[in-house]
């Protein structure tokens, strides 16, 4: 199976983020590139909303991601809750 | 009787349907083929523009307040870096040079890409392509600002740095990736997409903006390191753009099929020599190592690219036709281009060196099957050449590639010890070539690539001297003229970092008190 991937900038904005994306999918793998954060997963990867606003006690807007985002890859698919990556294969 | 309506605040779904698709209205008074002429004479058929996706949704209020966003934190730092004397904080003053080579490089390729994004903008008939090519010409105009706001700190220290558009516009390297954008810019909306967006966005950037930015974070260079991943923070939108805009292609009809993969063949290849110099940058001149290219390369290209190919080849879509030779260069072609940059060392505007002997170690160590064998015995002799003040420089210029306009020092595929020449001969000429992936693009597109503005040809011709400047006088020296011509200035940006102003100067900055820094 292909690996996606998500990278972001390795800064206190992210780490909710990371937290949540490691909470959500127990395949998720982080390495720290300097300055980066990558996280590969097989196949598909999935950034929940809830998981991110449960860990800092606030509302929580996902587009906020774009600010800290550096590459992804797989196809993408997003809405008010949830971003998500895959590959279809 | 006036009740306030309580609405529901719009999903995101719906805002974007309402603020991107919502905005577009078929035209009554002229027919829209009229109002929309350029998104057909390519072949690609589109037989329903609704089902262009958007994934990320972006509508243009979003945008605008977290492109602000970007915007502020990335101020702050390059205000922070200036005020401190970020400068002096880098590794070396070799590292700068990689600086110079992206200023003058890729700087100006971002206002291109702004203008030609803001063209097709305009020309698409479906809005989903238009608004999202209309957000990437505002990050591509960021981007160009942002790097040169950066970057015009180094150039108040060191050499090089003065005038990237005249030089990009001019000087014989930076043709290379000048004409890649202007081959992009001459192609209709879709292949213009393709090459940009898929090829160079979503299938090669990664290796400029990751790996080397990391690189620019290990060497001390805040300043840079925040523009690059600032301007990175737009280029998932652009890779989505890019992917999404070949999936629409390959989705609305299986005639377009053969088309796209014609021009991820020739896009894959022209972007992957484009790359060279990146490779160059990445494995020689940064002081610090983080990745090699080669691993780069296996990291973001192979195993994502394999990903990728698995994943189009149900609409029919093979890997790029050069893969294979690409993945095989990824053992040669950072050698193959620093050598030729430090043999050129005169006739650039940054300054190279032998690598040290650690670096030369990291090397072997990187690229077990091919540094020591090929490529070490010239960096021993030219050292051992230097050391007797004989510092090598190539006096003649160089035959260049008609397509990728790189000179001719690529290697044949299996044999690294032998250069590569392919030739097509055209309405009673002969073009030449670095390869059969270069050739094969001119023979599909002749008339398009004799009309090459090869530096190389252009100095001969004499086309590269300023305006007055008369060859025939006495004592006339040509290289001399087109230095000036290039706004070199000779002596302080080019030659041998040994022995430079720029190495002088840091040391002394180091050395002294931060006071004694002159502007
Ligand atoms: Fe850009
Ligand atoms: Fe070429």
């Amino acid at each position: 199976m292909s690996n996606v991937f998500i990278v972001f900038q390795d800064n206190d904005d992210s780490r909710p983020i990371i937290e949540a994306i490691l909470a959500d999918n127990a395949q998720a793998q982080a390495t720290y590139p300097t300055g980066l954060v990558k996280i590969d997963a097989p196949g598909s990867l999935v950034v929940r909303r809830e998981t991110i606003e449960e860990l800092i006690g606030r509302p929580f807007d996902l587009q906020q991601i774009h600010v800290n985002l550096v590459t992804i890859s797989g196809h993408i698919d997003e809405d008010d809750d949830q971003l998500s990556l895959k590959w279809n294969n | 009787m006036d009740t306030p309506v309580l609405k529901k605040k719009l999903g995101l779904k719906e805002r974007y349907a309402a603020m991107t698709r919502g905005l577009h209205w078929d035209t009554t008074y002229q027919p829209m083929d009229k109002v929309f002429p350029y998104d057909k004479y390519e072949g690609i058929k589109i037989h329903d523009w609704d089902k262009w996706e958007d994934p990320f949704r972006l509508t243009m209020d979003a945008y605008w307040k977290y492109q602000g966003e970007k915007e502020k934190k990335l101020y702050a730092v390059i205000d922070a870096f200036a005020q401190n004397n970020g400068q002096l904080g880098v590794t070396d003053a070799r590292y700068i040079n990689a600086l110079k080579v992206f200023l003058t490089g890729v700087t100006p390729l971002e206002y291109n890409a702004h203008r030609l994004f803001a063209h097709v903008g305009r020309q698409f008939t479906g809005t989903g392509a238009r608004v999202a090519c209309q957000m990437q010409s505002i990050d591509e105009l960021r981007h160009y600002q942002t790097e040169t706001h950066a970057l015009s700190h180094y150039n108040k220290y060191f050499n090089g740095m003065h005038s990237p558009k005249h030089m990009n516009d001019r000087v014989w390297y930076l043709s290379v990736p000048k004409s890649y954008f202007e081959d992009a810019c001459t192609s209709g909306p879709f292949e213009f997409l393709t090459a940009v967006s898929f090829s160079f966005e979503y299938l090669l950037t990664n290796l400029l903006f990751v790996p080397f930015m990391s690189g620019a974070a290990h060497n001390g260079d805040m300043s840079t390191v925040t523009f690059g991943f600032s301007a990175q923070s737009d280029e998932s939108r652009h890779m989505t753009l890019g992917i999404e805009c070949l999936k629409f292609m390959l989705e609305q009809d299986p005639d377009n099929v053969p088309i796209v993969q014609g021009w991820i063949d020739k896009w894959f290849w022209r972007g992957y020599r484009l790359l060279s110099i990146v490779a160059m940058m990445q494995d020689y001149m940064l002081p610090k190592r983080v990745m090699s290219w080669r691993e780069g390369w296996e990291m973001y290209i192979e195993q994502n690219g394999e990903s990728l190919f698995r994943d189009l080849a149900r609409y029919g879509i093979r890997k790029p036709k050069g893969w294979v030779q690409a993945c095989e260069g990824k053992n040669h072609i950072s050698h193959q281009t620093y050598a030729v940059f430090y043999s050129y060392g005169a006739a650039a505007a940054f300054h190279t060196w032998v690598p040290e002997e650690e670096e030369m170690a990291w090397l072997s160590e990187k690229y077990p099957e091919t540094f020591e064998k090929y490529y070490l015995p010239r960096w021993n002799y030219w050292r051992e050449q230097a050391k007797n003040g004989n510092r090598f420089y190539q006096k003649t210029l160089p035959m260049l590639c008609q397509t990728c306009q790189i000179p001719m020092i690529f290697t044949e595929p299996g044999d690294a010890t032998k250069i590569a020449y392919r030739e097509s001969d055209y309405q009673g000429d002969k073009y030449h070539f670095c390869s059969d992936h270069c050739k094969e693009i001119f023979d599909n597109e002749p008339e398009k690539y004799v009309q090459a503005w090869l530096p190389v040809h252009q100095i001969y011709q004499g086309n590269c001297f300023k305006p007055g400047v008369d060859p025939t006088k006495e004592g006339f020296d040509p290289l001399l003229a087109v230095f000036d011509y290039y706004n070199f200035k000779v002596g302080r940006d080019n030659l041998d970092f040994e022995g430079s102003e720029d190495q002088k100067n840091f040391a002394a900055w180091r050395g002294d008190s931060v006071q004694g820094a002159k502007k």
